[in-house]
């Protein structure tokens, strides 16, 4: 088909042109897309820090119609719920991760987990926090933080079963062979020797999902409802930040709009740095001695 | 016997040999040697302690199967009842009267595949525009921030995107972007009616804005696992450098940005928070994208806690059983064909 | 004091690969024994079967027997038991990337279990003195990691970590190929001390390394074991053909 390949005059400037409206579309999209991440970063900054005083991380929300208060009881109600939900998800993650890197390798098993895991990572959190509830909150005829923690500890699980595997996958056999060379058990040897020498990267996985679920608010609605007052029971409902951001986002008090501004910047600048970390981590290959 | 080898300075009995300066000899084991072989004798076979570790490590593994199959239990107990009132049809009528009795999940249907298609309009051609600008474009210098960059956006909670749209986004499309539409494109019948900012189009962009990253950050992926060679043949007859793209990159990668998009969906689809924060929250359906509206992700969001009878519970449960299986679907299919491109290797969770 | 291993009718396998043929061999006690052949010769997976290290690979499979001294290695003892009485030195140093020096050479001892700091201390010392790593190191070693030691001292680590549970028998397998000729040096220095105390079998590519310390050499070909004798015979008067062809630079 000579037709198609001529190359007279207007054919090459078409595709000349071609090639750089080409371009110049990839950069205008990268420039449409980071511009709405800097916008919402910098009305963030905005609104947030000039909301932002001690009172917020010392004092529980006053009453309505009242100005002040703050959101103390929601970080810490976010803080027992990211140890509750690590006490599960960070065991049986790491655990599942071990599975899949030292006793599974290239096995159909293997596999199904791996492609189980990933969809599981794409179920709707809304779905986990109607099952949680189902489960937990519907039998004990109420909510309680440790619902709260099941749903988002069970919604850790695949992020880290594989950056865990991932890790570990990267640690060299000569190592695992060394170890087995001493005559040392075989658990001994996945914990002490092989879990030890990918540790950072396994760290930096919990780190991320620690980072994710921070900010998940769906499951709460049906697992720890929130909490206006200072509460540490478990059994009770607590208050957790990004709940609490909803609840006064979508008020109509804007006394309660400038704290769910405070709110959603503390939550930015703990993912951010925890995003920052983790990448810092895992692109200056700080995996120290996985050579 | 003639031998052509280069014979070693003193071949004889190797010990004959002198040992070189420096090395200090041992010549009988101290008497911890024989404690630490009696210890090491001592300690048994560990085959016990091994096997146990195993299999506690795939009942973790296994767990996961557990953990799906537990929330379908759940979901599918719960929403018995409204299953067995309705049936079926409970998906094709339009009807929400909790005062009644009376549930039908079309308009909550409608709205999310409304939001979610106008989701992937927007966001896939963007999306696939900063793919092939980091991965073929890009200064190398730049590459990292920027990926950083769309990293962020992809770790930004839901309820914080809410937020923001709520009172930026919202304001922005009722002031200025929707009577412009309006003017200009209301003769398709798309932008007509009363123009509260929220709806459908919020919803939309808000959601493209959310997916954005992840169809990105997995078009990079694809992008990048197609070999050098596929690119460097293309070059090498003369192409330019879109004309590369196109045919030794893109066309190649076809199936896994096939894969990255449908993942997208499946995200926009399940996505709560910030489609609840501005889609207006009413179960209706209209031609208009100005229109308020639901989705089945947000009308549980904001009706389960007041669902005071087991019925209205019910109904809605189901809905979130119907959310369930359709991301499930759509993810397992989105991933195969993801895996079919990169092939099986671990990818990142995103 | 090291032991002697006889070996009997071994076969092994790498899949459907019949890597090892009917193997049949005595390895005298306290001597040092050289494995010598051409790359692919399966004098690599004969160690390996000595310490039940092939059969970690999922596809790797042994029959026939090996007696270490009075046990049976594949017998009623467990795989772990076997490898704490042999110790195993690799082709390319392996020492643990995250742990000092120390905790190297005492890793044998304190990942089962033992705690006794004093002694351990003492073992740490006598072992890295044993593989002449001590004054090299002695001033920080628990500051430096395993890892940040040159080649020929790694190697070296490795040597030590592998004598501090105190052996019976030694097996390295061509542990000076990846190193540098002072070091090679050093540590074929250090096997002509050690073979008094323990049993050591060597596998080299290096004919002039077996016939410097080795008392007794095996000649592999093909997965078969063609001659074992005396290093001296083997190189001045080799009783087959092809080991005759062999160290005579003719292959291999």
């Amino acid at each position: 088909m000579a037709s198609q390949y001529k190359t007279s005059a207007a054919n090459r400037i078409w595709r000349t042109t071609a090639n750089h409206l080409a371009s110049g579309l990839a950069i205008l999209s990268t420039i449409l897309v980071i511009a709405p991440l800097v916008a919402i970063f910098i009305y963030l900054l905005y609104k947030g820090a000039s909301s932002l005083n001690l009172a917020f991380f010392t004092q529980i929300p006053k009453p309505v119609g009242e100005n002040g208060g703050g959101m103390a009881n929601a970080i810490v109600g976010s803080g027992i719920l990211l140890i509750i939900s690590s006490l599960l998800g960070v065991p049986i993650g790491i655990a599942a991760g071990i599975f899949l890197a030292e006793f599974g390798r290239g096995t159909r098993l293997a596999n199904m987990v791996r492609f189980t895991a990933d969809v599981l990572n794409g179920v709707p959190s809304i779905v986990m926090g109607i099952a949680v509830y189902s489960l937990i909150v519907l039998p004990q005829k109420h909510f309680s933080a440790l619902a709260g923690g099941v749903a988002l500890g069970i919604m850790m699980i695949p992020t880290i079963t594989r950056t865990t595997e991932e890790m570990l996958l990267m640690v060299p056999n000569a190592v695992r062979e060394a170890a087995l060379g001493l005559g040392v058990p075989n658990w001994r040897s996945v914990l002490s020797i092989t879990l030890r020498t990918a540790s950072p990267g396994v760290i930096t996985g919990c780190m991320l999902a620690f980072a994710r679920i921070a900010g998940e608010t769906a499951p709460l609605i049906f697992t720890v409802l929130g909490n206006q007052f200072w509460s540490v029971n478990l059994d009770q409902p607590i208050a957790a930040l990004p709940l609490q951001i909803y609840v006064y986002a979508i008020s109509p008090y804007d006394e309660w709009h400038r704290l769910a501004w405070a709110g959603a910047l503390v939550l930015i600048v703990l993912i951010v740095v925890s995003v920052s970390l983790v990448r810092y981590v895992t692109t200056r290959g700080v995996l120290k001695g996985a050579s | 016997m003639n031998l052509k080898i280069q014979e070693p300075k003193e071949l004889g009995s190797p010990e004959t040999m002198a040992p070189v300066d420096g090395v200090v000899s041992v010549a009988t084991p101290p008497p911890q040697t024989s404690e630490i072989r009696k210890y090491l004798l001592g300690r048994g076979s560990s085959s016990v302690a091994d096997s146990g570790f195993r299999w506690l490590m795939l009942l973790c593994a296994v767990s996961i199967f557990g953990i799906v199959a537990l929330i379908a239990t759940e979901l599918i107990l719960r929403s018995n009842l409204s299953i067995n009132k309705f049936g079926l049809a409970f998906f094709f009528k339009q009807a929400w009267d909790p005062v009644n009795g009376d549930y039908g999940a079309l308009p909550f249907i409608f709205g999310t595949l409304v939001s979610s298609i106008v989701a992937l309009i927007i966001a896939v051609p963007l999306a696939v525009g900063v793919a092939v600008f980091l991965t073929e474009m890009c200064p190398k210098v730049l590459r990292g921030p920027l990926s950083f960059l769309t990293e962020l956006l992809a770790a930004i909670p839901s309820v914080v995107y809410g937020l923001w749209a709520v009172f930026v986004l919202v304001p922005l499309l009722r002031e200025d972007i929707n009577p412009f539409l309006m003017k200009t494109l209301g003769w398709t019948g798309l932008f007509a009616g009363p123009n509260f900012g929220l709806g459908l189009l919020a919803a939309g962009v808000i959601l493209a804005i959310m997916i954005l990253p992840i169809i990105s950050s997995l078009t990079r992926e694809v992008m990048t696992a197609v070999p050098h060679t596929q690119r460097e043949a293309v070059l090498a007859l003369g192409a330019t450098r879109w004309e590369m793209i196109r045919m030794g990159v893109l066309r190649n990668a076809r199936i896994g940005i096939v894969g990255a998009v449908i993942l997208g969906l499946g995200r926009a689809l399940g996505e709560t928070m910030a489609v609840t924060m501005v889609i207006g929250s009413r179960p209706e359906i209209s031609h208009s994208l100005l229109a308020l509206g639901h989705s089945m992700a947000s009308v549980i969001a904001n009706e389960f806690s007041e669902a005071s009878d087991d019925l209205y519970r019910s109904a809605l449960i189901e809905i979130g059983l119907a959310l369930f299986i359709v991301t499930i679907i759509v993810n397992a299919f989105a991933r195969l064909l993801v895996w079919a491109v990169t092939r099986g290797a671990p990818a990142r969770a995103s | 004091m090291g032991v002697g291993i006889e070996v009997k009718s071994l076969n092994a396998w790498y899949g459907s690969n019949h890597t090892l043929q009917d193997i049949n061999l005595h390895i005298p006690a306290n001597q040092a024994t050289a494995l010598i052949g051409p790359s692919g010769c399966g004098k690599s997976t004969f160690v390996r079967c000595l310490n039940r290290m092939h059969e970690t690979n999922p596809i790797g499979k042994v029959t026939g027997t090996v007696r270490m001294g009075d046990t049976d290695v594949y017998g009623d003892a467990s795989p772990v038991e076997i490898r704490r009485r042999v110790g195993m030195v690799f082709q390319r140093p392996n020492p643990f990337p995250t742990m000092s020096i120390y905790d190297n050479v005492a890793s044998g001892l304190r990942l089962n279990g033992f705690r006794n700091r004093r002694v351990l201390d003492e073992v740490v010392e006598r072992s890295l003195i044993s593989a002449a790593l001590w004054d090299e190191v002695k001033a920080d070693l628990k500051k430096k990691s395993g890892a940040s030691l040159s080649g020929g001292q790694q190697q070296r680590l490795c040597i030590a970590r592998a004598l501090a549970v105190d052996p019976e028998v030694l097996l390295m397998d061509e542990p000076a190929s990846a190193l540098d000729p002072v070091s090679t040096a050093k540590i074929e220095d250090l096997i002509f001390q050690l073979k008094s105390q323990y049993t050591i079998v060597i596998v080299t590519h290096n004919m002039q390394q077996a016939a410097r310390v080795a008392e007794r050499t095996g000649f592999f070909l093909n997965g078969k074991l063609v001659e074992f004798d005396s290093t001296h015979k083997i190189f001045t008067n080799p009783g087959d053909k092809r080991t005759e062809d062999y160290i005579t630079g003719r292959f291999g």
